[in-house]
């Protein structure tokens, strides 16, 4: 009854190719940015903004890099890790050694180069395919674990190989409080994510989807396989490079590459695949889904114990904590293979017909 | 229908969970100390993480037991970080607003993302034995405690004693020393100051990295048994120590020319070698194995006697669970130093309590009177030294225990010094802070 777009007309072309062509769809992304920007941070507390919120923003960031790799171009990728660190230390090294660099320049420098790396360990994709595609991009991971741990000029020849950075801020706004943090990540997101979605509609992001449908077909009706897949490389690790960055700074503050091991790649990969391939709204739900509920399964199950009047020892929720995360995927992979994103476009048909189902 | 069960299902979890959350918080806000506990009990580095939990926690229990700290209680929460950055940081966030006021992250990557918000959060951050060497400079580093020891001042003793082993320092020219260590901040911290010693005495350092956590040193001893060491530093934690044992075993080189670091150095690292590893040295920032220590027997009496001990009884005393418990008394004493400024009886907050730990003053006779005769020497801080003691000594498992088989070292002030001065300027440099003014000092 709500959610319906009879009536509305349009008259302009300019009108009809809009992002949100429906009304109601333009007014809920309204409301949900409103929210998230002016509401939601005077609601919470320095727990929420620091331990899930701003992780949930960096993260739904790298994985909408990721989910256009992976989902719309079907190139599989297992660097993403290696990405967010190539951002993370390229944005360190362009912060601390330019005498004055924006932060917000250095961040992007931080893209810009895992843009350039990312499109040639993209260049195997021109050959081989699918799982073997998958193995050929972890030469990135390993090579770049290898290269921040073992160049001392990534470090600013640090003894202990980490880094770190502090006294952000931005055309003199200082991000220091949890609040500013969330807003600069939140700033980003939202531009990245405008983005993202405008160009998945356009002749590129249709180019990319004919090439994971079927490349040979696509190569017939003639798109360029490289220059479709190798775009798909660079505009995904870009947009990873500045989540890499944007973890390093914002985030942790002091990082390590153990911040961005392959342990971080296989988390992208499954944000994308759980929350939608091919779906920029399924990278919110599946980085929701990776970041937030381990977190509520660590405090949820002492408290239940303690409802019930048992202590369950610290090794035994983390433990169970792996097992339920674990059972949930599976549940979720069977009841919905489609990913978090299908439950929502379901909900939207259900919501089109609703009162009067047919 | 699927999906309004979902969205039920949920909302029942989130709102049983904000009503069982809130009454714990409240209890954590009466007149309780509140100290957060930041442990792995799982994963690879679990066989280490586990004593040193159930120390760091009987000791508290222990403090409990003995009437609290003029009265004030300890309450403490649990945290498994997994010796993974991000989920420490997730740790720190969620027990320091129950009221943290001191903070042991247990592991150098957490450390260093915490180093950069302890001054915000005016939470003081101790690392005994481990975290960055050159937060002992309390001019730079105001919130960070690396009290009772450093990597640098264990590498420093390490070549102490294989230079006393061999008649003196002069003796050390043209030997070759491998480093072998864990591929992360926490290994890298001995590098520099091994190469200053390699440096003044002539000796040659390999560095052989070890990828984490690792498992996996088949070309590391390949290098080994090619370029014959004279002595092996293993750098190791976790799983890497028994493998490192192994494959010296397999390779046939001398375990009693190996050198762990007290992380490379407690009985999980050598139980399952057992023989295999017999002659294998480690330094001990100051304690080793201490089942005959009078804190032990009280924990034993009034905590476990109780039946509230925290895992097996038979792990009492043993390295690292004397290593959590000696943590849980330093933080425990800087609290006690901070009332005895700031009020007895009282909750004290962050910043008293950097104070304390600050003006820790643990005398021979306050040592003996907690139990720790015997355990570890005085520790003395002040606004410039963070660390208050810079002693070790050797020990060595003979099969079946660890026994000290070296006098007490006291590390090379001539050459930490400067170092730890050079890296502190360094990171001030960076982070544009200046160096703490005497006036600072006071308050």
């Amino acid at each position: 009854m709500f959610y319906r777009e009879n009536g509305q007309f349009k008259t302009s072309y300019r009108a009809d190719q809009q992002i949100f062509p429906i009304t109601q769809d333009r007014l809920a992304i309204l409301a949900i940015v409103a929210i998230a920007a002016l509401v939601v941070p005077f609601l919470v507390d320095e727990y929420l903004f620091r331990a899930i919120l701003i992780p949930f923003l960096i993260l739904s960031l790298a994985a909408l890099g990721v989910n256009i790799l992976v989902g719309y171009c079907g190139q599989i990728s297992l660097g993403s890790g290696a990405f967010m660190a190539v951002g993370a230390y390229m944005a360190y090294n362009t912060y601390i050694r330019v005498e004055g660099m924006p932060l917000i320049v250095a961040l992007l420098s931080g893209g810009f180069f895992a843009t350039l790396v990312g499109m040639f360990f993209g260049i195997p994709s021109l050959r081989v395919k699918g799982l073997y595609l998958a193995v050929a991009t972890l030469a990135a991971q390993f090579f770049c674990d290898w290269a921040f741990l073992r160049v001392g000029w990534f470090t600013n020849n640090n003894a202990s190989g980490s880094v770190s950075v502090s006294d952000l801020s931005v055309l003199g706004w200082r991000i220091d409080t949890p609040m500013d943090k969330y807003w600069f990540c939140l700033g980003f997101l939202v531009v990245f994510g405008l983005l993202a979605k405008n160009l998945v509609r356009s002749a590129i992001g249709r180019e990319w989807m004919a090439i994971r449908d079927m490349d040979v077909a696509a190569a017939v009706i003639g798109i360029r396989p490289m220059y479709a897949k190798l775009s798909a490389f660079a505009v995904s690790s870009f947009i990873v490079g500045v989540a890499g960055g944007l973890w390093g700074f914002v985030h942790l503050g002091a990082w390590e590459p153990a911040a961005f091991s392959i342990d971080r790649s296989f988390q992208l990969l499954f944000m994308v695949i759980i929350g939608g391939m091919g779906s920029i709204m399924g990278s919110f739900f599946g980085a929701a889904f990776i970041v937030v509920l381990p977190i509520f399964l660590n405090q949820a199950l002492p408290a239940l114990g303690a409802l019930l009047g048992l202590e369950i020892s610290t090794a035994t929720v983390s433990h169970a904590e792996y097992m339920i995360f674990g059972a949930l995927i599976v549940w979720f992979l069977i009841v919905e293979p489609h990913g978090l994103a299908k439950l929502w476009s379901i909900g939207k048909q259900k919501l089109r017909l609703w009162p009067f189902p047919h | 229908m699927k999906l309004r069960q979902l969205a039920l299902a949920a909302t029942v979890a989130a709102a049983g969970l904000s009503s069982a959350l809130l009454p714990s918080v409240a209890t954590a806000q009466a007149k309780d100390q509140f100290f957060p506990v930041l442990v792995y009990r799982t994963g690879a580095y679990a066989p280490n993480g586990v004593p040193w939990a159930n120390g760091y926690v009987d000791y508290l229990k222990l403090t409990n037991a003995r009437g609290g700290v003029n009265g004030v209680k300890i309450s403490f929460e649990e945290c498994e970080t997994g010796y993974a950055t991000d989920r420490g940081v997730e740790c720190y966030e969620r027990l320091k607003g129950k009221g943290a006021t001191v903070i042991q992250p247990l592991a150098t990557g957490i450390t260093f993302a915490l180093t950069e918000k302890a001054p915000i959060d005016k939470i003081p951050l101790i690392t005994a034995g481990y975290g960055r060497s050159e937060s002992q400079d309390g001019g730079v580093f105001k919130w960070n405690f690396p009290l009772a020891g450093t990597y640098w001042i264990a590498g420093d003793i390490i070549i102490q004693d294989i230079a006393k082993k061999n008649g003196g320092f002069d003796k050390l020219k043209g030997k070759h020393i491998a480093l072998v260590y864990h591929d992360s901040p926490f290994g890298k911290e001995a590098i520099p100051i091994l190469q200053e010693r390699a440096n003044t005495h002539g000796f040659k350092l390999t560095l052989l990295p070890v990828t984490a956590p690792g498992v996996e040193q088949k070309s590391t001893w390949l290098q080994i048994r090619q370029q014959r060491p004279d002595y092996v530093i293993n750098w190791g934690w976790g799983v890497m120590n028994s493998t490192l044992l192994k494959e010296a075993q397999a390779t046939g080189y001398p375990r009693d020319k190996i050198y762990g670091v007290w992380w490379a150095g407690a009985e999980p690292d050598v139980k399952d070698v057992g023989e295999g590893a017999k002659g294998y040295n480690a330094i001990t920032m100051q304690h080793g194995a201490e089942p005959n220590a009078a804190f032990v027997k009280e924990v034993l009496e009034k905590v476990h006697g109780k039946g509230q001990g925290t895992g097996p009884k038979d792990e009492v005393g043993t390295v690292l669970y004397v290593r959590g418990a000696m943590s849980a008394m330093m933080a425990v004493e800087g609290m006690r130093r901070a009332q005895e400024r700031f009020g007895k009886g009282k909750v004290i907050t962050g910043e008293q309590m950097r104070w304390g730990l600050e003006n820790l003053d643990l005398s021979q006779a306050k040592l003996d009177a907690l139990g720790f005769k015997g355990v570890m020497r005085p520790i003395s801080t002040s606004c410039q030294d963070h660390v208050g003691s810079a002693w070790g000594r050797i020990h060595t498992w003979n099969g079946s225990k660890w026994e000290f088989t070296s006098d007490w070292y006291q590390a090379d002030e001539m050459i930490i010094k400067p170092m730890v001065k050079a890296a502190a300027d360094k990171y001030a440099a960076e982070k544009k802070l200046t160096r703490r003014t005497p006036a600072d000092c006071q308050s």
